[in-house]
């Protein structure tokens, strides 16, 4: 199998995280937990179960029939010199309704099942979503994305198969079981002890199957996630293939993998196409067993044996095998739908981003007396409302004004990205941080909005620690913008109006215009209404870029972080991207982080980052004057000109 | 599509065949163990208390015999028909593979990264169940029915014209709810796609999400469709649970109407016990086969889709193909393009490039600028012949591209990509990828010449490191520059960067370009970049401008003619200038 871990997070140097180990199964808490869903159709469930049982009972009503009829009826029938079939009519039409009964009551407990898997699926899916967005960014992080999705796929799939199928049939079976298995007693002793002692050599034998074919199916699902996963990254890579004539190398090492998936899936489908054979074979060979038992005692006069009794009593005992077979069948489905289940349950457990902030973001405006105070209206002011412990309420403005107070941070303990940070941002000025990839300069934009929190330190934002202010209010005073851009799913349109979700069609287009997008976006096949793909395939990353950009200005917040922002952009089209956002971002806070010393030097105060720790800062004038690092960056450039 | 796929059953064909005739020895031998079950009762117990012990030691070692011969065709169909399976999952898994590898850039690009990967893995899979279900009941199905509808008429003709009226009610009611359920289980699947791919987008992009908190956006937008799931599903599911009760009902009435006439018959003298017995294992031999039946059609619904996506991969014709005598050299680095026009979509009315005609001499040192979306990604693309042009013609060393074998032209013409990636495995077996017999020393060399050594040397385990998948181990300048080694490792004619050092840090890039000019004086090199001194020392600069060619010159005749030139760098040196 292919070495595979997490993905780090970006830009930390530290080694991936371990994955959390899996607590070990545990079946019981599992479908203790599931049994909570089903409560939700207590109602209906009970009724698929009566119905399941009326169903099973016409089953086993309709196979003790022959035997009813055989001896009650037609046996009497043959001696009697009056042929009155009055008394089979009466017992056909009593059998008629009840069999008609089971078959409504089949189609009930179908019917209901339906509403009841299909409901619990959407509401395990919904519940599973909605928790995924509270897990803090370090999940994402630390999990691939692969195995997230299979949950929501693969696990969340199994799960309604189980409810919808397995777990009616293996209900009706084992009503099915008791049943035949009382009509059995009554009918026969002896016959009945011999069935069972049949039944356990089946049970045996399937068993030893079973166990065989579980394991070549988790060598069969290891060796696919192997072949699978060998495929995504060469057709990821497929390009890189072509240009380095990689394709012959890449074709042999597929089809040595592929040669051992399908051995191992060959011999996996063999057990499990074999059992169902086997089982009802041995059903076969139990039956000329009990006809030779059933001579045998009634020769024997151990026990008075009718003719009667013999015939349903080997119809009864293929009914009493069958369910059994049916059983062990779904007994493999049900262990792998409570494998998924407890996948899902273990993302649902997953501990949510811990907010215990109360500082929330209001408008404001201010009253006759100049008081700061909150207000219902939207007038683009906004304040900080900071409720006390003794109940009062004071108000501070939001002005941008941030503040890292000794900061330390390691994505692991003991491993240090950061180390005692202090940085001070005025309102309306613009940071810039520079250094080497794995400096930490992305790192401290992911404190700021508290993507993670630090370990040691502070962080002020207005005066404000952020641990106290909610981290939703916080994160909408921040306007981000990242160097891998995310685009949705969606019209150019509604990505742009992501930002701020009642920006009108006209404030969009502002804000393409200020990013330098509004031309490109005119030239797309429907322009604003071209509907781009996810990784915004057709788009190239200099305007993905510009869009994410517009998509951050026109939610117009205070503080604004561009990692990267204009990384993909040539130089030119950045320098008008930059004065339209300098023109947006004018009295509010920037931090940019770029790569580029020429997207840097107009900052008001420029941090070179180096192992985690500001080495230096200053102007760019300042700086250079300085000579030192930034110096040595800079002058790099211009070393051969 | 059905053909397409046959044709990768390939050396499958004996268990392919003989799975089914093993199948039907089975249903033989099925149809014929309630024959002599009947017999059995009916001989072997005469009148209740007449036991004829020898009869049924006869019978009953003829039914064990006929089981365990049973047993036996059944193990080795279901051995065969795995086998079968997935054997054919292998071969169209190989197949597409092998062609996705045969595949130009312009094929790639047509089909979508992941829908290549789902192509390859989901729908496989499901060609392979239903493929083994096909082999198994496809002929069991209707075997069983034809056998036990034989039979049944041996024991009582009469009798079995009743299920003989049945079975169409049966089939009608079927084919009536499977074509009422179908499409909207297509629908249902349509909508899986798209809440995977809202799922997927969340996952990849939940910084976005989370900074712009839009939690609860995204929420609604995965509950929404989850609803539509949930009611399409449930529409579907439920339109297919009429199946079983009909099934019932018809078995019931069955049974009930054949008990009714059989007791006639019985009482009559027509007919025995034992035969009204195996009259109803066959009722149940039959109706279970149309179940069977019923089933198969869906998973082959089901699996249609699948199939029909892997025939469109297999039946793409790859655009690129060597010559029929192609050249396996390539004289120098010289290239020439000569009045080349280039479509993605092949259409003249939206080229991306236009009349571009220049040449450039073997060892020349050529830099490319242009603004975002000025075509010269596409531009350098067309020299190591991973597009065709649409029109005119590049030569390299002299020749048109199209005269070479691929693979000499690509392995002369390096080429690192703006997305490039490294597989996982260590950076040994990544540098090998530029020459698989590479001794370490040339591995080290190219590492020094692309500045990747001295970072190499201080991973824990050096040359050896693990790379992880995507690389996502390594920060962005250092990927860039193995890349750089890697590429450098094919010892090229003409090597070209496209944006390849972007991420690396201003001095190294430097570094590497003067080690370019020192080592490899002979190899042509193409420099596309952002920053104008990754290229000003360049021999020759492209301006590229909406596809077509601005001006080509040296630094200094750009600096002083070209406004394009000119704005990018003092967008570039804005500070130094405020500076002094």
């Amino acid at each position: 199998m292919a070495k595979k871990s997490g993905t780090i997070p970006k830009n930390s140097t530290a080694a991936p995280p371990k994955m959390p180990a899996r607590p070990k199964g545990n079946p019981v808490k599992t479908i203790k937990r599931l049994m909570k869903y089903i409560g939700a159709y207590k109602g209906r469930f009970v009724i698929v179960l009566f119905c399941i049982l009326f169903s099973a009972g016409a089953g086993v009503v309709s196979s003790l029939f022959i035997q009813i009829l055989i001896d009650n009826y037609i046996t009497p029938l043959l001696v009697a010199d009056n042929k009155d079939f009055s008394g089979l009519l009466t017992l056909t039409i009593t059998m008629a309704v009840i069999l008609v009964l089971g078959a409504l009551a089949t189609f009930l407990y179908n019917w209901l099942m339906v509403g009841i898997s299909q409901g619990i699926q959407k509401k395990i899916r919904d519940e599973m979503f909605e928790h995924m967005q509270t897990l803090p960014v370090k999940y994402f992080d630390t999990h691939t994305h692969g195995d997230i999705m299979s949950r929501y796929t693969n696990d969340t799939d199994t799960l309604r198969q189980m409810l919808s199928m397995s777990i009616p049939q293996m209900f009706s079976s084992v009503m099915t079981i008791i049943a035949v298995f009382f009509a059995m007693i009554t009918l026969n002793f002896f016959l009945t002890l011999f069935v069972l002692l049949f039944v356990v050599v089946i049970m045996f034998i399937t068993k030893t199957i079973a166990g065989k074919s579980a394991v070549y199916f988790i060598k069969q699902q290891k060796e696919l996630g192997s072949v699978n996963g060998f495929i995504e990254e060469m057709i990821n890579g497929q390009k890189v293939i072509k240009v380095f004539c990689h394709e012959e190398k890449a074709k042999e090492e597929f089809d040595r993998k592929n040669e051992e998936l399908c051995k191992s899936a060959t011999n996996a489908h063999t057990f499990a196409n074999i059992l169902m054979p086997i089982m009802n074979n041995l059903g076969n060979i139990q039956y000329v067993l009990i006809a030779i038992v059933g001579a045998l005692l009634s020769i024997s006069g151990i026990s008075a044996v009718s003719l009667g009794t013999v015939v349903s009593f080997l119809t009864l005992s293929k009914n009493f095998t069958r369910p059994i077979g049916e059983i062990s069948n779904q007994l493999n489905s049900v262990i792998m739908a409570l494998a998924g289940a407890e996948r899902i349950f273990n993302l649902m457990d997953e501990e949510s981003e811990q907010d215990n902030g109360y500082v929330t973001l209001v408008n404001a405006k201010y009253d006759s007396s100049d008081k700061l105070i909150e207000t219902e209206e939207r007038t683009e002011m906004w304040a900080w409302k900071h409720p006390h412990g003794d109940g009062s309420v004071t108000y501070t403005k939001l002005c941008g004004e941030v503040v890292l107070d000794g900061v330390d941070f390691g994505y692991e303990p003991d491993k240090l990205v950061l180390h005692d940070i202090e940085l001070y941002a005025k309102p309306g000025q613009k940071v810039a941080f520079v250094g080497a990839t794995g400096a930490g300069k992305t790192t401290i934009t992911n404190l700021i909005n508290r993507f993670y929190d630090i370990d040691d330190g502070k962080i002020r934002y207005d005066g404000i620690n952020i641990n106290k202010i909610k981290k939703t209010d916080l994160r909408r005073s921040l306007g981000i913008v990242l160097q891998d851009v995310h685009l949705f799913t969606g019209t150019v349109m509604e990505n742009i109006r992501y930002g701020k979700l009642d920006a009108t069609d006209e404030e969009c287009m502002a804000a393409a215009q200020l990013a330098n997008a509004h031309d490109f976006i005119t030239r797309l096949p429907d322009g604003y209404n071209t509907v781009i793909t996810g990784d915004g395939g057709q788009l190239s990353q200099g305007q993905c870029q510009l869009i994410s950009i517009a998509r951050a200005a026109v939610a117009d917040p205070p503080v604004m972080i561009m990692d990267e922002a204009t990384s993909s952009i040539d130089t030119r089209t950045e320098a008008l991207v930059q004065k339209g956002m300098d023109g947006l971002m004018y009295g509010r806070t920037v931090f940019v982080i770029a790569h580029r010393l020429s997207t840097v030097q107009n900052s008001d105060v420029i941090m070179v980052l180096e192992l985690g720790k500001i080495i230096e800062r200053g102007t760019h004038e300042q700086l250079i004057e300085r000579k030192g690092k930034y110096y040595q960056l800079y002058t790099g450039a211009f070393e051969l000109s | 599509m059905i053909k397409t796929l046959a044709k990768c059953i390939r050396e499958y064909k004996f268990p392919s065949i003989i799975t089914p005739i093993l199948i039907i020895a089975e249903v033989i031998m099925e149809v014929l163990i309630p024959y002599y079950m009947a017999d059995l009762i009916d001989k072997g117990f005469q009148n209740g208390n007449n036991v004829d012990m020898d009869y049924i030691w006869k019978i009953g070692l003829v039914l064990v015999v006929l089981a365990l011969v049973s047993l036996t065709f059944a193990a080795l169909a279901g051995r065969f028909a795995a086998i079968a399976s997935a054997g054919l999952a292998k071969n169209l898994r190989h197949d597409m593979f092998h062609k996705i590898q045969d595949f130009s850039f312009s094929n790639i690009d047509k089909f979508s990264t992941s829908s290549l990967v789902t192509r390859m893995t989901t729908d496989v899979t499901n060609i392979q169940n239903s493929y083994q279900m096909i082999l198994r009941m496809a002929f069991r199905a209707p075997c069983t029915m034809i056998f036990a509808m034989v039979m049944s008429f041996r024991v009582n003709a009469s009798l079995s014209w009743i299920f003989v009226i049945f079975l169409p009610v049966i089939a009608v009611a079927l084919f009536i709810i499977m074509k009422k359920a179908h499409p909207i289980f297509r629908r249902v699947f349509k909508k899986y796609d798209k809440l995977n791919n809202v799922v997927q987008e969340n996952l990849h992009g939940i910084r976005v999400v989370k900074s712009f908190v839009r939690e609860d956006y995204e929420n609604k937008k995965f509950r929404n469709i989850s609803k539509e799931i949930y009611e399409d599903f449930s529409k579907a599911e439920k339109t297919v649970a009429f199946n079983m009760p009909v099934m019932q009902l018809c078995v019931y009435a069955c049974i009930l109407l054949i008990s009714w006439f059989a007791a006639k018959f019985i009482v009559f003298g027509d007919m025995t016990t034992g035969e009204l017995t195996s009259m109803f294992t066959y009722i149940m031999q039959i109706l279970m086969s149309l179940m069977f039946v019923a089933v198969i059609m869906i998973m082959v619904i089901m699996s249609k889709a699948s199939g029909d996506r892997i025939a469109e991969v297999l039946n793409e014709v790859p655009d690129l193909a060597n010559s029929d005598d192609p050249c396996k050299e390539v004289e120098d680095g010289s290239i020439r393009f000569d009045n080349v026009n280039f479509s993605y979509a092949k259409d003249k009315n939206k080229l991306c490039l236009k009349d571009i005609n220049l040449s450039i001499k073997s060892g020349e040192t050529i830099g490319i600028i242009g603004g975002t979306g000025s075509s010269k990604s596409t531009f350098v693309q067309l020299i190591p012949r991973l597009y065709d042009t649409t029109e005119g013609t590049v030569y390299v060393g002299g020749r048109d591209v199209k005269e070479y074998d691929l693979e000499t032209l690509r392995d002369n013409v390096a080429m690192v990509l703006q997305k490039n990636v490294l597989f996982s495995g260590t950076i040994k077996e990544n540098l090998r990828w530029g020459n698989e017999n590479a001794s370490d020393e040339e591995l080290v060399k190219a590492c020094q010449l692309a500045c990747a050594d001295d970072f190499i040397r201080r991973m824990p385990d050096q040359y050896d490191t693990y790379i992880e998948q995507g690389g996502t181990n390594v920060s962005g300048g250092q990927r860039q520059r193995l890349c750089i080694a890697r590429a450098l490792l094919k010892s090229p004619k003409i090597l070209i960067l496209d944006d390849s050092t972007s991420a690396v840090d201003t001095k190294t890039d430097a570094l590497i370009r003067k080690a370019f000019l020192e080592q490899i004086p002979d190899t042509t090199k193409i420099i596309i970049a952002q920053r104008i001194f990754s290229v000003q020392d360049a021999d020759k600069i492209i301006v590229l401008d909406g596809g077509t060619v601005n001006q080509i010159g040296t630094h200094e005749e750009l600096l002083q003619s070209n406004e394009i030139y000119q704005e990018v760098y003092y967008s570039q040196q804005k500070g130094s200038a405020d500076h002094g």
